[in-house]
């Protein structure tokens, strides 16, 4: 849900990064952060355990520019992916505007994205929202890697609806900008169409 | 729609800002500000120049989710007031009307019973504002600024 201030005249509007556990969801928000201007970016908060595996949230708040006088403002959010985190990913995903599914494209984490798009879809539906309308993009991340599945194999099964979809290598920032841009333009149009 | 569209105009952000500036005042307080359950900082008022209120904003939101939570699983509609202690510095936690967050962030120059009995007050006038303002949102006409972008708008946001 998108938050308009006629009064500081700005609009605030929220995407979350999901997928499964130490699929680079966490790394999206470090690489879009070290890169940002710093007059673009408020400070990023990881809610870690000491292991630095997400337990709660990431949080980066960034600033976009303006459109017709309104500067927009773009709320980034990680959902922890273990999945006995699933209590904590359905809070985050209260009103929501986009969402971006990070697969990891390694063979043997096939499954592991499977059903995190399903938790996804099912977290989301408690809340309201269809995986089918809400603004979404996927991102295959760990191209480098060896042993990955092909785009086409995991356009397959994580993209059946063929969203928009973008090859990752989040360490070192390949696809990452590119993926954020089309949440953030899918985001944009729907707010023109007045909804979600 | 599941969640009616937030969205904040003039008049009401006057009335809000004006019950913050007063509870600053009222509880001897050091910050008072207010957040919609989603993260989003609505207003704030004292002593916010060194604070990073967005980051403040997103964990008090992640806080009242997660009480909320809690809450859920205890079979309670919410808890709607939390209190956390420090050696300097207290935070009072108030849910408003199951929809906005107000927070005030104070010293040993006030007390909890006095922030307690202040935000009980401003609690009331709070609810009244939103519920007007949401009214508002409702109305048929009152149309998004956005709905009058174009493609290139947006494309231009992304081409530097």
């Amino acid at each position: 849900m998108s938050f308009i201030n006629y009064m500081a005249r700005e609009i605030n509007c929220k995407i979350v990064y999901y997928g499964p556990g130490l699929c680079g969801k966490t790394t999206n928000l470090q690489y879009i952060y070290e890169r940002t201007n710093p007059d673009a970016k408020g400070k990023m908060i990881s809610l870690a355990t000491e292991t630095d595996r997400t337990l709660f949230f990431d949080f980066l708040p960034l600033a976009l520019g303006e459109i017709r006088g309104f500067k927009t403002r773009f709320h980034l959010y990680t959902v922890p992916g273990q999945v006995f985190y699933d209590a904590s990913r359905k809070l985050i995903l209260k009103g929501v505007d986009g969402v971006v599914f990070v697969a990891d494209s390694q063979v043997g984490r096939i499954e592991a994205n499977q059903e995190s798009v399903e938790n996804l879809r099912t977290n989301l539906a408690e809340q309201g929202y269809s995986l089918d309308k809400v603004p979404y993009v996927v991102q295959y991340n760990k191209r480098d890697l060896p042993e990955i599945a092909t785009v086409e194999e995991l356009r397959e099964l994580l993209n059946p609806t063929n969203v928009p979809d973008f090859e990752g290598v989040a360490r070192t920032g390949v696809g990452v900008f590119d993926t954020l841009k089309a949440v953030a333009k899918l985001v944009l149009t729907e707010l023109k169409r007045g909804g979600p | 729609m599941v969640n009616p569209q937030m969205v904040m105009y003039e008049e009401e952000f006057n009335q809000i800002q004006n019950v913050v500036d007063r509870l600053v005042k009222d509880a001897n307080a050091k910050v008072v500000f207010i957040v919609d359950k989603n993260g989003q900082l609505i207003a704030a008022s004292g002593d916010v120049d060194n604070l990073d209120t967005t980051s403040l904003a997103s964990l008090t939101a992640g806080n009242i989710a997660a009480t909320g939570g809690m809450a859920k699983l205890l079979k309670e509609n919410e808890f709607a007031t939390q209190f956390h202690e420090g050696e300097k510095a207290n935070i009072h936690i108030q849910l408003v009307g199951n929809r906005v967050i107000l927070v005030v962030i104070f010293d040993s120059k006030s007390s909890l019973g006095l922030v307690r009995l202040r935000v009980r007050k401003a609690s009331e006038e709070l609810n009244h504002i939103f519920e007007a303002l949401l009214k508002k949102v409702q109305e048929p006409g009152a149309d998004s600024p956005f709905a009058e972008i174009t493609d290139e708008d947006i494309d231009n946001l992304f081409n530097d």
